[in-house]
């Protein structure tokens, strides 16, 4: 047999067994442990009379509280609801362009357009509203579609390009290589770079792209270049790029063209939550 | 002439495999699929050539008064071998999650961290912990039943087709074959698989015990029995799908909605309470009362907390489920039962603590008993602080945060990582027989690595989970929400590096423990007349 440790003194008897050596004390049960284990049973018998618990047949026991987690969850927004109701029935009913004048309704819209925005908006335009490419900046003064309350309202309500919504705003940029050589491109591509002060890779070409520019863009773009809200054609004269002002990204926006989506948001928000969201982004820098 | 019927029959087998494997490699639908076909062709393949060319020859004999150790010491390498793939991966992600960068566009895919976490998980509770439960319940079946392990050479196929189970999993994670439940991501191939290994290993386990030539069963073997036989049950319930073909590793879960959800985390929760903690219970109770050379502290405690903690884990699931789809009833009485088990947990913290009543000197000359120790009180802190979750009110802050996920850190690192570091420390020698360690002051530097390394963790994901938490939840005076998602992300990020720096250290204490272990294999003195022999009766 393997060998068994030596006994300590004042060491309490064994069971007897020995297992590889192991042997086993004949202690009781610590009596705290044993008297908290009750506790816990009788508690949890407790605690299933006083909840929902027991299964039944075709239901369960309801509990004597009556508690439902989704009873909870119910009480809780109708509460805010009903504690909100009020304003947002104010705000749903006035004039878009005089909340700013009243100081406790824009105070409220907009930390619930905050709310919105951080629920909904942050995915694609950044918790900052910074944007990222392809999601427009919503601090600056830059504007596809117009930054005054009324077209930042139409615009959120309705989205743009989408399918879900008849008034969404619309426009399509043709997708130049179908229509334009590649040198005609690369000409079109430079000319565009000068335009807002950059420099193309080859300065000729990008002379010759100014006819091109003027048959082809500036029936939306402008003449200069400026851009055009009715039609979502962002200014071309700035700095500011939505895919990018670098020569290779202006190369392949104009072969392959744009098209960004926003979805309509009337299906999913109330008339108060879209009209917070609008004067919150109104207000944070760029409102017109 | 019994043995030649055996092997013609083997050849069959073999030859059915391979040709079936070859067929599916051709008509597979998905990459995963096929090079798993391709993996079954060529083991299958190779096994039976090995047959063809050893069919008349005599097979040495079996000896059967000696303990099975062979299969023991693949099991302690290959432990040590899937920790650290295990811990590296898990370094891994942790560092993805806090610089996103480092999920490359090249790996994308591949190495992303939605590939990796399966991996990391699966490679730590299964290759890891798997590979230390099979390997220590053999060595302590065989010791405690004076008996070698039943089956002949059926240990080599649990030990072998095991490792070509984690193969399977891990590969399929990597290339897209999952069944997207959590710890039971292998599709449905790769369970029937398991449960033929898992059966074969319950075969020998419970041989060898009723084989035994002492009167009475040890407790570590009633934990080890009753983790084999609900891990069994657990798995083949969780993955009862169909699959859309027999090409293809895509299966149907046969339950769905709130059923499948149900389902997975009664599997998952029992995963934990079974796996990772009766299991592990059973490890517990053989090496720490060897290590201390102590008698184990009750007797009855042992037999209370045994049958507490089984019947009442099994109903705990619920509470991963709490505000959800999930009925009140059934998710109060997971709440209810995870509080009543905080007791039985605690019974095994215990009883292992207590066995060190007249030998608590020896924690200051034995690093790899205050390993076994600290592990206990991980153990204590993480069975605490699960009830304490599963309270419906405190999950309501703590569910879906990084809470969680320290949660487990604390319990499978300090818990399952320790104690399993303690039984190789203890068991190389004994395996090897070499007369000691070869270095006890690496243990030390192991374990105060490994101790540090999970106190950042767990510290740093407590900060950012009840922080994480209180953000999700903060309303302004008219109750609008404060945060969004991201600027709880970005508030994370600190600790988010704190708790890769703790996977660091937890990484290299291991690669320290394979350094010593390696070292002790080859040049710690040799020790003769260690008794493999089983004792005579």
């Amino acid at each position: 047999m393997t060998k068994v440790p030596p006994k300590q003194e004042g060491d309490p008897d064994t069971t007897g067994h020995s297992w590889d050596g192991i042997e086993e004390f004949d202690n009781p049960m610590p009596r705290w442990w044993l008297w908290t284990f009750y506790i816990t049973i009788i508690w949890g018998v407790a605690y299933t009379i006083a909840y929902p618990a027991w299964p039944l047949v075709s239901s369960a026991t309801t509990g004597m509280l009556g508690y439902a987690t989704r009873g909870e969850v119910a009480a809780e927004i109708a509460a805010a609801e009903a504690a909100n109701g009020p304003i947002n029935a104010r705000l749903a009913a006035s004039e878009l362009t005089e909340v700013a004048a009243d100081a406790d309704l824009n105070g409220y819209a907009v930390s619930a357009g905050a709310a919105v925005y951080r629920t909904w908006c942050t995915q694609c335009h950044g918790s900052g509203a910074g944007g990222a490419v392809g999601y427009p900046n919503l601090l600056d003064n830059d504007w596809l579609w117009g930054g005054d309350i009324e077209n930042i309202y139409l615009t959120v309500a309705h989205g743009i390009r989408n399918e879900e919504d008849d008034d969404a705003r619309y426009s399509e940029m043709p997708a130049f290589g179908d229509i334009l050589e590649e040198e005609e491109i690369a000409q079109v591509a430079g000319y565009v770079m000068q335009l807002s002060g950059g420099t193309p890779p080859d300065a000729e070409a990008a002379a010759a792209g100014a006819e091109l520019y003027a048959d082809n863009c500036s029936s939306c773009h402008g003449e200069a270049g400026l851009g055009n809200r009715d039609l979502g054609a962002p200014n071309l004269a700035d700095a500011i790029w939505l895919y990018g002002g670098d020569y290779d990204t202006l190369v392949e926006t104009v072969t392959w063209s744009r098209y960004g989506v926003m979805p309509p948001w009337t299906q999913r928000l109330s008339e108060a939550e879209i009209r917070a969201v609008s004067l919150y982004v109104h207000q944070l820098g760029g409102g017109e | 002439m019994e043995t030649g019927t055996t092997d013609y029959l083997k050849l069959v087998v073999l030859g059915l495999v391979t040709l079936f494997a070859m067929v599916a490699a051709s008509y597979a639908w998905d990459l995963a699929y096929q090079l798993h076909m391709v993996i079954f062709m060529v083991i299958g393949a190779g096994l039976f050539l090995v047959t063809v060319r050893g069919i008349d020859e005599p097979k040495a004999a079996i000896p059967q008064n000696e303990y099975f150790d062979s299969v023991v010491r693949a099991g302690v390498i290959a432990t040590a071998f899937w920790g650290v793939v295990g811990f590296l991966v898990g370094v891994v992600i942790a560092f993805q999650l806090a610089y996103p960068g480092l999920n490359f566009e090249w790996a994308d895919g591949y190495a992303n961290f939605g590939r990796l976490r399966p991996l990391h998980t699966s490679a730590v509770i299964f290759a890891f912990g798997g590979n230390a439960l099979i390997a220590t319940s053999f060595f302590v079946v065989q010791r405690t039943s004076a008996a070698r392990l039943w089956g002949g050479n059926l240990g080599w196929f649990v030990f072998w087709g095991y490792q070509l189970f984690i193969v399977l999993a891990a590969t399929g994670y990597v290339l897209g074959g999952t069944q997207s439940k959590e710890y039971a991501e292998p599709e449905w191939y790769v369970d029937i698989w398991l449960t033929i290994v898992w059966v074969a290993y319950l075969a020998c386990f419970l041989g060898t015990i009723v084989k035994r030539r002492e009167p009475h069963i040890y407790v570590a073997n009633w934990f080890f029995l009753a983790f084999i036989v609900t891990v069994a049950l657990l798995h083949i319930m969780n993955n009862l799908s169909v699959p859309v073909s027999i090409w293809g590793s895509k299966s149907v879960q046969v339950f769905s909605g709130v059923q499948d959800a149900m389902v997975q985390w009664w599997y998952g929760h029992n995963a934990v309470g079974f796996f990772l903690t009766a299991g592990f219970l059973g490890m517990m109770y053989y090496f720490i009362p060897k290590q201390a050379e102590r008698p184990v502290f009750s007797y009855k405690l042992s037999i209370i907390h045994f049958w507490a903690l089984i019947f009442l884990y099994i109903w705990a699931g619920p509470h991963h489920l709490h505000y959800t789809a999930l009925p009140d009833w059934a998710s109060t009485l997971g709440m209810v039962f995870s509080i009543i088990l905080w007791m039985p947990s605690w019974g095994g913290m215990i009883n292992g603590l207590m066995t060190l009543q007249g030998a608590w000197d020896k924690l200051r000359t034995d690093p790899v008993l205050r390993m076994m120790v600290t592990s206990l009180a991980f153990y204590g802190m993480s069975t605490f602080e699960g009830p304490m979750m599963s309270i419906r009110s405190v999950n309501s802050l703590s569910h879906y945060t990084d809470w969680t996920i320290g949660h487990v850190h604390s319990g499978a690192l300090g818990w399952n990582g320790l104690v399993t570091f303690g039984a190789l420390y203890y068991l190389v020698p004994v395996l090897w027989k070499r007369e000691r360690l070869y270095s006890l002051q690496l243990v030390s530097w192991h374990f105060w690595l490994a101790t540090i390394g999970i106190v950042l963790y767990a510290a740093s994901m407590w900060v950012t989970g009840i922080m994480e938490g209180l953000m999700w939840r903060e309303v302004d005076a008219n109750g609008f929400l404060v945060n969004s998602f991201a600027d709880t992300v970005s508030a994370k990020f600190p600790m988010y590096v704190v708790r890769g720096l703790g996977g660091v250290m937890f990484l290299s204490g291991a690669l320290i423990m394979c350094y010593n272990l390696w070292m002790t294999v080859r040049a710690a003195p040799a020790k003769d007349a260690l008794p493999t022999a089983v004792p005579a009766e």
